[in-house]
């Protein structure tokens, strides 16, 4: 490693390990990993099962990640995106393909520690093939200023028998302007699952732009959506399913708190193309529950704390 | 220890409980009785601080009439809800010890034994996943853990089996035993039984305050003796 490259890579790791990143991970060879700041890949590790390519591209990387046939990875693959700076463009272009009866998961920390105005543009397409499985788990962390622009990009095609599972969870630190779109196709008997969790304060600002295609027979998805939002925070959720396929079933899931000036505007959309599909959703958004509220309070807990306790559980 | 004085509770400009007064001493069992829609737990609410009230309410020495309920909590009052909320995402263990005066899992684990539920309840979220039944004995756990000066239980028999009974009643004896005093609300003779002291109250008046098997006897004569 030159220099830089190592002073980079420390000072990323020390944040990668602030939101909750293992970073004997990064380091050990038993693990596929890949570490980006800016466009620069600092580090990147393929196993004897998952293979990690990288190349340059402008303003960022392009990776591509293939979990070989058949092969089910003991552990997670690390993913750590970064920009230290304060300001600047990201963009990660990649392609994800999970082989058949392959099963991996991913642990994807997002961090952007000094952000004023960072662009971070994440672009993904993923293949899951027949009986493979990919569990994605991003993790974002913002920092304080809320100058961070997040716009993740996901399509998925999940084939035959195989699993698709998505959470992106943003806790603590600012989230700034977040624009997610995935966009999920299930064949027969696929499934899948996506979460979405972010705490919102401030002016942040998030929309949400979720949807599966149940395409084939008996496939099966779920969008659930946890937020809760405070001071001036704004978000605007769409959640959508449509049943294509015979007994196929999709669900949206929507619940957000808001307190102070916070909006919120949930749109689950359900479309039945074929009437052995199901779909259904629920959506609400109201204040913090007074009953939750008042039993904590009875247990000594000022307001704050109770309000933080009740978001925490829904977050959680 | 508490002193309620000419205590009355308005809601949407109903009085509820009207010119209420009431002492407790230390480590006393006082239950309340009274019909369905009496006022019992308006009057314990409004002790806890949940619903504001007119008159005074003199606690340990000091008047907290106008604390707000974390405050009053903080100086050793606290309630088991007659119906206790459930929390999304909220583990059993995570609401015992944020009740819980020592952060120690040992004690949590003593507590939840006590009132007779199994350890794996612990790691249960505090949902519809758990019983009504369930959910009653957690917060009585939760109210022994705080280590209070004055408990108010509401009705923590009610929805719990014959065979837990005893459980219940030790609980309460328990607190006792630790220096605390209870203000007990219950429908149950069984549970009368422990108390020191009793009041009986109707349509939102003290009918009579006196010695358990007084008040006993003459609840089961006349269980509302006032008109409203
Ligand atoms: N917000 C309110 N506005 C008007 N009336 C209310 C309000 N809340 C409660 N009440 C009424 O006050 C009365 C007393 O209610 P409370 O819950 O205190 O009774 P209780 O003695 O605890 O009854 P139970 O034995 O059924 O638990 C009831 O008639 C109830 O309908
Ligand atoms: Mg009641």
């Amino acid at each position: 490693m030159d220099e830089i490259i190592k002073k980079e890579y420390e000072s990323l790791v020390k944040y990668y390990e602030a939101s909750g990143g293992n970073s004997h991970a990064l380091i050990s060879k038993e693990y596929a990993s890949m570490v980006i700041n800016g466009d620069k890949v600092l580090a990147k590790n393929s196993t004897e099962g998952i293979i990690i390519e990288t190349e340059r591209i402008e303003n960022g990387v392009y990776a591509r990640i293939t979990v070989k046939r058949g092969y089910k990875a003991k552990n997670p693959v690390h993913l750590c995106f970064g920009m230290l700076p304060r300001e600047g463009k990201q963009i990660i272009k990649s392609e994800i393909v999970a082989e058949e009866d392959s099963a991996v998961r991913f642990i994807a920390h997002c961090i952007f520690p000094n952000a004023l105005r960072i662009e971070h543009i994440m672009d993904s397409r993923i293949i899951v093939e027949r009986n493979a499985k990919i569990e994605y788990e991003e993790t974002h962390f913002h920092g304080k200023s809320g100058g961070v622009k997040v716009i993740p990009k996901t399509v998925a095609r999940v084939k035959e028998g195989g699993e698709y599972n998505s959470s992106f969870l943003l806790k603590s630190g600012r989230a700034g302007y977040i624009d997610i779109d995935y966009e999920v196709h299930l064949e027969k008997n696929a499934k899948s699952m996506l979460i979405t969790k972010i705490y919102a304060r401030e002016d942040d600002e998030i929309h949400t732009n979720e949807s599966i295609i149940l395409e084939g027979a008996h496939s099966s998805g779920v969008i659930k959506t946890r937020m809760a939002l405070r001071n001036r925070a704004k978000s605007f959720v769409i959640g959508k399913t449509v049943g294509l396929g015979e007994y196929s079933k999709g669900h949206v899931d929507c619940t957000e708190i808001i307190m102070d000036d916070a909006q919120a505007e949930a749109s689950p959309i359900v479309i039945g193309k074929n009437p052995k599909a199901k779909v259904t959703h629920e959506a609400a958004i109201g204040s913090v529950d007074k009953k939750q509220l008042i039993t904590l309070m009875t247990r000594g807990l000022t307001e704050e704390e109770a309000i933080d306790v009740i978001v925490s559980g829904l977050l959680k | 220890m508490l002193r309620i004085e000419n205590l009355t509770v308005i809601r949407d400009g109903i009085p509820i409980v009207r010119d209420v007064s009431l002492e407790i001493g230390e480590r006393e069992v006082h239950v309340l009785l009274g019909v369905n829609g009496s006022g019992k737990t308006t009057l314990a609410h409004a002790i806890m601080g949940i619903y504001p009230s007119k008159g005074k309410i003199v606690f340990l020495g000091e008047d907290i009439t106008h604390l707000p309920i974390w405050e009053r909590a903080r100086r050793g009052i606290t309630l088991a809800f007659q119906e206790p909320a459930r929390f999304e995402g909220l583990l059993v263990k995570d609401y015992l010890m944020l009740s819980s005066r020592e952060k120690d899992m040992g004690k949590i684990k003593e507590a939840v034994k006590t009132v007779g539920l199994p350890y794996s309840i612990l790691f249960q979220e505090i949902g519809d996943n758990l019983s009504g039944g369930e959910r009653k004995r957690i917060e009585l756990a939760s109210v022994l853990l705080m280590k209070p000066r004055l408990a108010i239980l509401d009705e923590p028999d009610s929805g719990i089996d014959i065979l837990s009974f005893k459980q219940i009643s030790n609980v309460i004896l328990r607190m006792k035993e630790m220096g605390c005093s209870v203000l007990l609300i219950t429908h149950s003779e069984d549970m009368i039984n422990i108390a020191d002291r009793a009041t009986i109250i109707c349509s939102g008046k003290v009918a009579k305050t006196g010695d358990r098997e007084e008040i006993k006897k003459l609840f089961k004569y006349s269980p509302c003796p006032l008109k409203r």
